[in-house]
């Protein structure tokens, strides 16, 4: 065992096999320098046994014919994950209010360093994942992935879009401008005509009869907490289905019938 | 003994001894009941968790809303052939955004109103929600959003509004009119609770777009 044992406290260290030398034997100092990542690895995966995990999701295969256009879904996992990390910042210096949000977006973009770059990224990189995710169900149908046995999966993307629509939704309020403010009475309005639930639904989006003071926290917290935790939790599943049923060929390959795997049977 | 084919093995071998505890005439095996009673307390856990936050989240849907009656002029102040925009506070303590305009004008005997009345209309869009505005010239109320137009009482007469612009209920006190709560109307101007906009009025409409229970019965 060449990782540095002063690092691992004594009673998680592993005993010498019989044979091997004593921790700290072999090698000089720079040898053994040398190992520790590998060790690092190494006593992680001794403990997990989280390389076969790694392993199989990275070093899957693939069919023949895979192109660019099965990029498109970590494209918009990518998207996704700038969205969080950005929305993270930027929820350091937003404060949901109806008097005071308007106000801290506009400090946050023209005042605080780089942060109309973020808030930038934010804004554009909404729009961005929501054409990626069209396209990416764009390739999904028109390749045919979509047939069984990936129907589930078809299922849950069309879940994590209207997820991410709604998102778009509520992100849309907080800067808390004109423009935000009548899109979203004129959004909550359109729920209220759903007929016999509609009225009650907008009430539980408004909380109340009007926009007022706990709207913004209300679609503040359906934007970083409640939605984005169930897209995590979906993008998770998401990948746990590619990963298990693995990727179709494109449509124009002809499926490769090899003898072997034909076989007659006698009735 | 139990019953002899519940304790039988497909492979033919000796029969499965008695579980422990099993009593002649047992409808549950101790198993059995204890996965039961393990779920159910779970479910009672889980609910005792949830129903509180649901009803959290839901309360405000069934707040009574305060009735606030607030000034906007001397009852000298208002004619009957057009209307005065009011700014009015619907929601308190949030400044602008809990701000809304009402048009507000005496009664017209041409409409059957009475002259000691007062109209006050909400610009709110029955279409959307976005703010209509009262044009002079035309005697019409126009939305921005959409194209919905309104004659001069508030009716319908153009573009996707479902029914009259809301009204507000007025009074007038030592002399000022006072602007009360929402309330919309029918096609035929006849009052009923306040709905949202989007929402049509009158007829099964009234039970396919229930009003908010909080709100108060229109005059």
């Amino acid at each position: 065992m060449r990782f540095p044992q002063a690092l691992i406290p004594t009673p998680l260290r592993r005993p010498p096999a019989p044979g091997e030398k004593a921790p700290g034997d072999g090698g000089g100092p720079i040898d053994r320098a040398k190992d520790a990542p590998a060790d690092m690895v190494g006593w992680v995966d001794e403990r997990t046994g989280a390389t076969g995990f790694v392993t199989g999701m990275l070093f899957r295969k693939v069919p023949k014919g895979t192109n660019w256009f099965y990029t498109l879904g970590s494209a918009t996992l990518f998207a996704f994950v700038i969205q969080a990390i950005t929305g993270v910042f930027l929820a350091m210096y937003y404060t949901p209010s109806p008097t005071e949000a308007y106000d801290s977006v506009t400090h946050l973009t023209n005042d605080v360093f780089l942060g109309e770059f973020v808030r930038g990224m934010h804004k554009w990189g909404a729009t961005v994942m929501i054409i990626l995710i069209f396209l990416h169900m764009s390739r999904t149908f028109f390749f045919g992935a979509y047939k069984y046995p990936r129907e589930l999966n078809w299922v849950i993307g069309v879940v994590l879009l209207i997820l991410t629509l709604v998102m778009g939704l509520t992100g849309y309020l907080l800067p808390f401008d004109q423009r935000s403010y009548w899109a979203t009475v004129v959004a909550n309005n359109i729920t209220a005509t759903g007929p016999v639930v509609g009225p009650y639904l907008a009430d539980f989006l408004r909380a109340g009869p009007e926009v007022g003071a706990t709207t913004v926290q209300r679609f503040y917290a359906i934007h970083m907490l409640l939605v984005p935790g169930l897209i995590i939790a979906l993008i998770g599943a998401h990948l746990y289905l590619v990963v298990k049923l693995g990727t179709t060929a494109p449509p124009w390959l002809r499926g490769e019938t090899k003898p072997k795997s034909l076989r007659t049977e006698e009735v | 003994m139990a019953d002899a084919a519940d304790n039988k093995r497909d492979d033919g071998s000796p029969p499965r001894p008695d579980p422990p505890g099993y009593f002649e005439g047992e409808s549950m095996t101790r198993r059995k009941a204890f996965t039961v009673a393990a779920q159910a307390l779970g479910g009672v856990a889980g609910a005792a968790v949830v129903l509180p936050a649901v009803g959290f989240a839901l309360a405000p849907v069934l707040d009574e809303e305060e009735t606030i009656w607030q000034p906007i002029g001397a009852a000298g102040d208002f004619d009957p052939e057009s209307y005065k925009p009011a700014i009015i506070t619907i929601v308190q303590d949030i400044g602008e955004t809990g701000k809304t305009t009402a048009y507000v004008r005496r009664g017209n005997p041409e409409f059957d109103e009475a002259p000691d009345e007062f109209i006050a209309v909400s610009n709110r869009c029955a279409h959307a929600g976005c703010p209509v505005r009262f044009v002079e010239a035309a005697g019409n109320f126009i939305c921005p959003c959409h194209g919905g137009v309104y004659d001069f009482q508030g009716k319908v007469i153009g573009g996707p509004p479902v029914r009259p612009l809301d009204r507000f209920q007025t009074r007038v006190q030592n002399g000022q009119v006072e602007v009360g709560p929402r309330y919309s109307v029918t096609s035929q101007l006849d009052p009923v609770r306040a709905r949202d906009p989007g929402e049509f009025t009158g007829g099964i409409w009234e039970y396919i777009y229930p009003p908010r229970p909080s709100v108060p019965p229109p005059p």
